[in-house]
């Protein structure tokens, strides 16, 4: 038993769910082996040989990688998953953009976003938004997983294991970064956060979702946003929570001015407490919260930020 | 160029879901059906590169059960222009469907795969980057915008962080979010007439391949719920909770 974790980066930073994913794959019980591909790579390789537990850092530095191009790293993790048993990413943008191309590229099955590793063969995984939790067991020569990092506690630190620099290979097929349009606001990443504020629709604008903000600044959070929100223009899109977005898992979730259907629920489930502020005394998100608040968001917000 | 769009039957979003009887599979027996959100996502956008003369057939393709049928249907009144419907009772894991898929592709002689980023069924967010490696084609996902040009797709994603360009060449593989486009709902005139118009349906048996079946689902079940919560009756309220009782904030 062995395993290769690739890990995503950002701004030349390991992601900060990483510690988490590494527990995940220590969970499986044989040694653990990371994979950084990326351009300039030095100091994520470093970060993430001082992940405790870590083994050892395979890193492919090279221009070809740059701008997270799926098609030569999947091509690289496939090559370097041989003598593995088992192959994990988080279920981040980057994992679910290069992981199942590495699978079929294995010719190998993938389960996604783990929460729970029962042995090393079975799993357990959201289905249908959150709403069901399937147990699986994969019988494939090579296990892929893709892991919701937040369902696991991150691992501390070790003195840095070695760091492996590997040949680059693959090909790009032609793909292009043509541009990028990163969002660098200086609060926390929603995904590591230890408190995050969201607003839907209920806020009603762009400029009311200052009032969010206001909020999130004093209480040190990310700003997360319902799918109405982000389809109304008034945060963009990264910050939505759900199904389809971003799934959290602070300490505290504040939900304002959302109403709490399915496909929101299903990114905020792993928040230890949720407080929801809504007008609406019968909204859904009452029930899927361990404080609710009646009331006008507009009158609620600012007297709530101001008594912080 | 022709365009391949594959579409999933699932159970509709706003269905509240439940475990069978059995705890094996998902109680879907009077369920209301529809074509998963983000395939519409995707047909609606091959529709538009047609309407804008960029492509020159789309054809739709499922694999399921035949009832899927009646998404087909649906998929031919917004503008598909022929339907495909591999049938098979067993349900597929994504490799396989990949695989299912990458056959019809080169039967079709396609140069551009539109497919959903996930099934809400499954969220397993797999089949289009599967599709792509085993094609040897590139791919974008997560798209949000999408421009065909001179025998190049530019496709700008959605990724952690924001958002991101990619150029490459066609043929390729595109998967779609939730914000590509707003799909359109069909007339009925163009429903009267897509009822008329002939599905191609096939066996999964009859194409001759060997799928993977590498997964297998052991039980399924509801989460644990959480417990039950509290009103409080003001701001006050509510931050002596959070500081004292569960020291979320300081
Ligand atoms: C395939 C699919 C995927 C989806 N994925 C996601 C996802 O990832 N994330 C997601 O969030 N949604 C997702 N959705 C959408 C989801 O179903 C809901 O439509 C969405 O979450 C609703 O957002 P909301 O709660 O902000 O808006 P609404 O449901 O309109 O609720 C607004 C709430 O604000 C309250 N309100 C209004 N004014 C005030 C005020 N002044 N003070 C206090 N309260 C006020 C109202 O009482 C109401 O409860 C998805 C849907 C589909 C079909
Ligand atoms: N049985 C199926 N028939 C047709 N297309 C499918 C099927 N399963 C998955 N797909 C396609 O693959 C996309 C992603 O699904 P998934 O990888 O299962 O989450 C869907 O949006 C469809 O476009």
């Amino acid at each position: 038993m062995s395993t290769l974790v690739l890990m995503a980066h950002r701004d030349g930073h390991i992601i900060g769910s990483s510690a988490r994913l590494i527990s995940a794959a220590l969970q499986l019980g044989g040694e653990v082996d990371v994979l950084v591909i990326g351009h300039q790579m030095a100091g994520c390789a470093r970060e993430a040989a001082a992940l405790a537990g870590v083994n050892k850092v395979l890193v492919a530095d090279d221009a070809r990688y740059a701008g997270d191009i799926a098609e030569p790293a999947a091509a690289l993790l496939a090559e370097q998953a041989k003598p593995y048993t088992h192959v994990l990413a988080s279920a981040s943008c980057y994992g679910k953009d290069v992981l199942p191309r590495a699978a079929a590229l294995l010719g190998v099955s993938q389960v996604s976003e783990i929460i729970e590793v029962i042995d090393e063969a079975t799993f357990k995984r959201p289905v249908h938004a959150g709403s069901l939790i399937a147990t699986v067991r994969v019988d494939a020569p090579k296990k892929v997983i893709s892991v919701r990092s937040t369902a696991f506690e991150p691992v501390g630190e070790q003195p840095e294991a070695e760091c492996i620099a590997l040949d680059p290979y693959g090909e790009t097929l032609g793909v292009q970064l043509e541009g990028e349009e990163l969002n660098r606001s200086g609060r926390p990443e929603l995904m590591g956060a230890r408190v995050v504020v969201s607003g839907g629709r209920g806020v009603g604008s762009r400029e009311n979702f200052a009032l969010v903000e206001a909020l999130a600044d004093k209480l040190e959070a990310a700003v997360g946003a319902s799918r109405a929100a982000v389809d109304a223009g008034y945060v963009p899109n990264d910050f939505q929570v759900g199904q389809t977005g971003k799934v959290v898992a602070p300490d505290l979730y504040i939900a304002v001015g959302i109403s709490g259907a399915m496909q929101h629920l299903a990114g905020m489930q792993g928040a230890k407490v949720v407080v929801a502020i809504n007008r609406d005394a019968d909204a859904p998100i009452f029930a899927n919260a361990d404080y609710g608040l009646v009331g006008d968001l507009f009158e609620l917000l600012p007297e709530l930020t101001a008594k912080l | 160029m022709k365009i391949i769009v594959p579409v999933k039957r699932v159970i509709d979003h706003a269905v509240r879901v439940r475990p069978s009887a059995d705890g094996r599979s998902v109680e879907a027996a009077s369920a209301t059906m529809a074509i998963n959100p983000f395939c519409e996502i995707a047909l609606e956008e091959a529709v538009r590169l047609k309407e804008q003369g960029i492509a020159s057939e789309v054809v739709v393709v499922s694999i399921g059960e035949p009832a899927a049928q009646e998404q087909l249907k649906a998929a031919l009144a917004v503008g598909a222009d022929r339907a495909l419907l591999i049938t098979t009772e067993k349900a597929l894991e994504p490799l396989a469907v990949a695989q299912v898929l990458a056959h019809v592709v080169a039967e079709e002689g396609a140069e551009l795969a539109l497919l959903g980023k996930q099934a809400i069924d499954s969220d397993d967010n797999q089949t289009g980057q599967m599709l792509a490696a085993l094609l040897g084609w590139p791919q974008a996902t997560f798209a949000s915008k999408v421009v065909i040009n001179e025998g190049r797709a530019t496709v700008t994603r959605e990724v952690d962080g924001g958002l991101r360009t990619l150029s490459m060449p066609l043929p390729a593989v595109i998967t779609t979010d939730l914000r590509l486009n707003e799909p359109r709902y069909a007339r009925l005139p163009d429903i009267m007439k897509a009822r008329k118009k002939p599905i191609d349906q096939r066996e999964l048996s009859a194409l001759g391949l060997e799928l993977s079946s590498q997964v297998e689902l052991l039980a399924i079940e509801e989460p644990q719920p959480r417990q039950a919560g509290m009103m409080v009756e003001s701001v006050d309220e509510l931050l002596e909770q959070l500081k004292n009782i569960d020291k979320v904030i300081l």
